[in-house]
């Protein structure tokens, strides 16, 4: 695969943290690859596995969830759940045959438009290396 | 048949500059449904706002895409817009391409196809938008103010002078806080005492304000305008009514410990009051040292008490409140300045922080304002502070300004001058800031009278002979210091309240990464919190010194007055939604809904020719905030969110992977 293919990441943010945390990236002009593509949701919580699965169905390279930092929810528990849904929801990638690898979650908050920056060019590195998701777009 | 109208803006060259604006017009054009396209250079603007309404008209549009910056920016802008055109405001949507793209990226070829995929997704998720419409809620006129400091004690009376009842909660068993501490104040050096005691004072006797001291906020629930509260008032072992404040109990009692106001420079007995002008007036029974609570014996000062004040038996009171608005100003505290083991705070008593200098300054305080030495009371001939202790130094303390200290150390050495007159001082600092009115020539005055300031970091403070050797570096001389001393004041940064993540938590707001409490804007919105109805006053949300603490406090008062002058609220109508035709009634979604919204309701309907009756979950979008945390717990699919529905983020993926 040639390096400068650019994955094709689906980000589900929450509003009051993560996506609040990709502004601040963007304010402060930090720039990272242009990979991501985010959907805004209230909160972590709101995400359900099946978004997730239907953006790799649909032949997402990877996908990435981002929430407040456990403990800082705006709505007190919305994030712990999607940890533990995640969990399960890496578990039944494995189980679909999918690399569950292609999934991450992340926990930035408002103030960390460093940490965004940083996790998204991270994570197109992990997922340039994996190469271009086929899986499921061969499938279907 | 929907008609999008899609509104590209330039940003002037913010967004311009690295998306080719024109090609992403184009693109839009093409997308399904969309039957208008538009760039303009500020779309946030009079002029583009204008020509968003006249392009609902005229192009007879039932959905805006406006593609701009972030929608936590500007989306209240263009929906009002869109609503002042006749169409509902939840049929607008934004494409964020300034912050999420070409303030990310540089290069056009790679920002340009990035923001055409925003745009498609805001397009396919207006297409599946539905008009919302947001109800209305009653507000409880009460507010709450956590704290009672002089941010918290300004805020309440603002409030009450506006009409409305205000509770303050104060943990401490006097109002006042940390300024009730302070000697004299920068930059006029009136007298602190002066000022805020006839404050504490008015709060005391407003009838619009209730004051708890020895109180704390458990639990807060509930949302704006109806938040439910629920308080604890500590015993104070002391019948207030009956207690006349005369203080023979405070002098027979035989038990003594450090006050904590006098920062442990002196002592307070087991029964107290921390200060002589302490409101509410009354002494407070600390139960730890006490030795009737910790021995069973003693119990003098109920033998003393003419007015039979003392009650022992006292217990705790838990109050639950409802409350229309909270006002946190919950203030900081001081840096333990221990971190910078070189300065020897600790194992030299004659190193001392600018508060404990602030209680040997005063008159109330244990030397009865003679500045002396606290390890053999001899006064000081030569003084040396040393400011920036804690603060802008991420080694060993925080990367932030402390910004109080400048002044107040300035201040110090005025007042040092003043009390001993021939007294020297040395001020070692990284640099001297004093922005502020009258604050510049403050700090000229302290330097005209002689305080000498050493640019550079003090390395090591060792004793010798009754006096302490500060080493130090001038780096504008490029020369060791060595000052031998007779006491040593560090200036101790101002840090947030240990329990501030703790408080933010009950708050339901969020915190820096020092614990400051974070307001919803930085600059537009500073004293309002992510959470409706919560605000901030004073030192809880960032260090400041008294007159922006004042200013703040009256700030959020404001917001908490106009909050009341509305008899109802609209809510959010982004809420909760279920179709009851598929709820199956396992209420799963109850169990994982943090605000109790979700109840189980029973219907009755028609199968075939047979009537029966089934549970199905019901939402109460008064209590609903929006998560979404039980639309992922159904399993029927009945649960939706409103705003952000099933349909709407599965179309947003579609066409983010297309």
């Amino acid at each position: 695969m040639s390096l400068d293919w650019q994955p094709k990441i689906v980000g589900f943010t929450c509003n009051w943290c993560s996506y609040a945390g990709a502004d601040l990236a963007g304010t402060s002009r930090m720039s990272y690859p242009a990979s991501v593509r985010i959907i805004r949701v209230p909160c972590s919580g709101r995400i359900n596995p099946v978004f997730v699965i239907r953006a790799f169905q649909r032949g997402a390279d990877g996908v990435l969830v981002a929430g407040c930092h456990p403990g800082d929810c705006h709505y007190s528990t919305g994030n712990m759940y999607a940890r533990r849904r995640f969990q399960v929801a890496r578990r039944f990638m494995e189980y679909l045959g999918m690399d569950p690898a292609r999934l991450e979650i992340h926990w930035i908050s408002a103030s960390e438009g460093q940490k965004f920056q940083e996790v998204i060019r991270n994570m197109t590195d992990r997922i340039r290396a994996m190469g271009p998701n086929r899986k499921m777009r061969e499938i279907l | 048949m929907i008609r999008i109208g899609v509104f590209v803006c330039w940003c002037g060259s913010n967004i311009a500059g690295t998306v080719d604006v024109g090609k992403v017009a184009e693109e839009s054009a093409k997308m399904p449904g969309v039957v208008h396209v538009e760039q303009n250079k500020y779309t946030c603007s009079d002029p583009g706002q204008d020509s968003i309404r006249k392009a609902i008209k005229e192009h007879r549009l039932d959905r805006v895409v406006v593609a701009a910056c972030s929608p936590r920016m500007h989306e209240m802008t263009f929906r009002k817009c869109a609503a002042s055109a006749g169409l509902n405001q939840y049929l607008v949507e934004m494409a964020n391409i300034r912050e999420h793209c070409s303030w990310v990226h540089s290069d056009m070829s790679v920002a340009t196809p990035k923001a055409v995929d925003i745009v498609r997704r805001a397009v396919a998720k207006v297409k599946r938008s539905v008009p919302l419409f947001p109800s209305t809620i009653p507000v409880e006129k009460r507010a709450l103010v956590i704290g009672g400091g002089i941010a918290g004690i300004q805020a309440a009376l603002d409030i009450a002078e506006a009409g409305y009842e205000v509770t303050i909660v104060e943990r401490e068993p006097t109002i006042g806080g940390r300024m009730a501490q302070l000697d004299k104040t920068f930059p006029t050096l009136d007298c602190s005492s002066c000022i805020l005691t006839p404050k504490m004072v008015d709060a005391a006797s407003h009838p619009g304000i209730r004051i708890l001291t020895c109180s704390e906020v458990e639990d807060i629930s509930g949302y704006v305008g109806n938040f439910q509260v629920r308080l604890r008032k500590r015993a104070r072992s002391i019948d207030e009514a009956r207690c006349t404040a005369c203080g023979i109990c405070i002098s027979k009692c035989p038990t003594s410990r450090d006050s904590e106001f006098n920062m442990g420079l002196g002592t307070r007995k087991a029964i107290y009051m921390p200060f002589p002008q302490a409101v509410p007036n009354k002494p407070t029974i600390d139960r730890e040292i006490c030795r009737h609570f910790t021995e069973g014996k003693c119990g003098i000062c109920q033998k003393v008490c003419p007015s039979g004040a003392v009650d022992f038996s006292q217990e705790d009171q838990v109050l639950n409140e409802k409350f229309g608005a909270v006002v946190a100003a919950t203030g900081a505290t001081q840096f333990s300045v221990e971190a910078y083991g070189e300065y020897g705070y600790g194992r030299y008593p004659d190193v001392i922080t600018g508060l404990e200098l602030e209680r040997l300054i005063s008159s109330t305080g244990p030397t009865d304002g003679k500045i002396r030495r606290p390890s053999d009371g001899r006064i000081p001939r030569t003084v040396v502070f040393i400011k920036c202790v804690g603060s802008r130094d991420e080694n060993k303390g925080y990367p932030y300004c402390s910004k109080a200290c400048c002044m107040y150390t300035a201040k110090h050495a005025i007042l040092l001058k003043e009390k001993i007159p021939g007294a020297s001082a040395y001020v070692f600092y990284m640099d001297v800031r004093a922005g502020g009115k009258d604050y510049e020539e403050f700090y000229q005055r302290s330097q005209e009278i002689g305080t000498r300031y050493v640019r550079g970091r003090v390395s090591r403070i060792y004793p010798l002979d009754g006096k302490l050797i500060v080493q130090g570096e001038d780096t504008l001389l490029g020369q060791r210091v060595e000052v031998e001393a007779d006491l040593v004041v560090l200036a101790a940064a101002m840090v947030p309240q240990i329990d501030a993540p703790e408080m933010a938590r009950k708050l339901g707001i969020s915190y820096n990464q020092y614990g400051f409490f974070s307001e919803a804007h930085p600059k537009l919105r500073p004293v309002e919190t992510n959470t409706a109805g919560v605000f901030l006053a004073g030192t809880c949300q960032g260090p400041k010194d008294i007159p922006e603490t004042v200013a703040q406090a009256s700030a959020a008062a404001v917001k908490v007055i106009s909050l009341f002058a509305k008899s109802e609220l609209t809510t959010n109508p982004n809420v909760a939604s279920v179709d009851e035709s598929l709820c199956s009634g396992c209420l799963w979604c109850m169990n994982v809904c943090p605000y109790k919204a979700i109840e189980e309701k029973i219907i009755t309907e028609r199968a075939g020719k047979e009537t029966v009756t089934r549970s199905v979950a019901s939402v109460n979008t008064g209590l609903c905030q929006g998560c979404g945390a039980c639309t992922v717990a159904c399993r029927d699919g009945a649960m939706n969110l409103l705003g952000f529905t099933n349909e709407q983020i599965l179309a947003e993926v579609e066409a983010l992977c297309l």
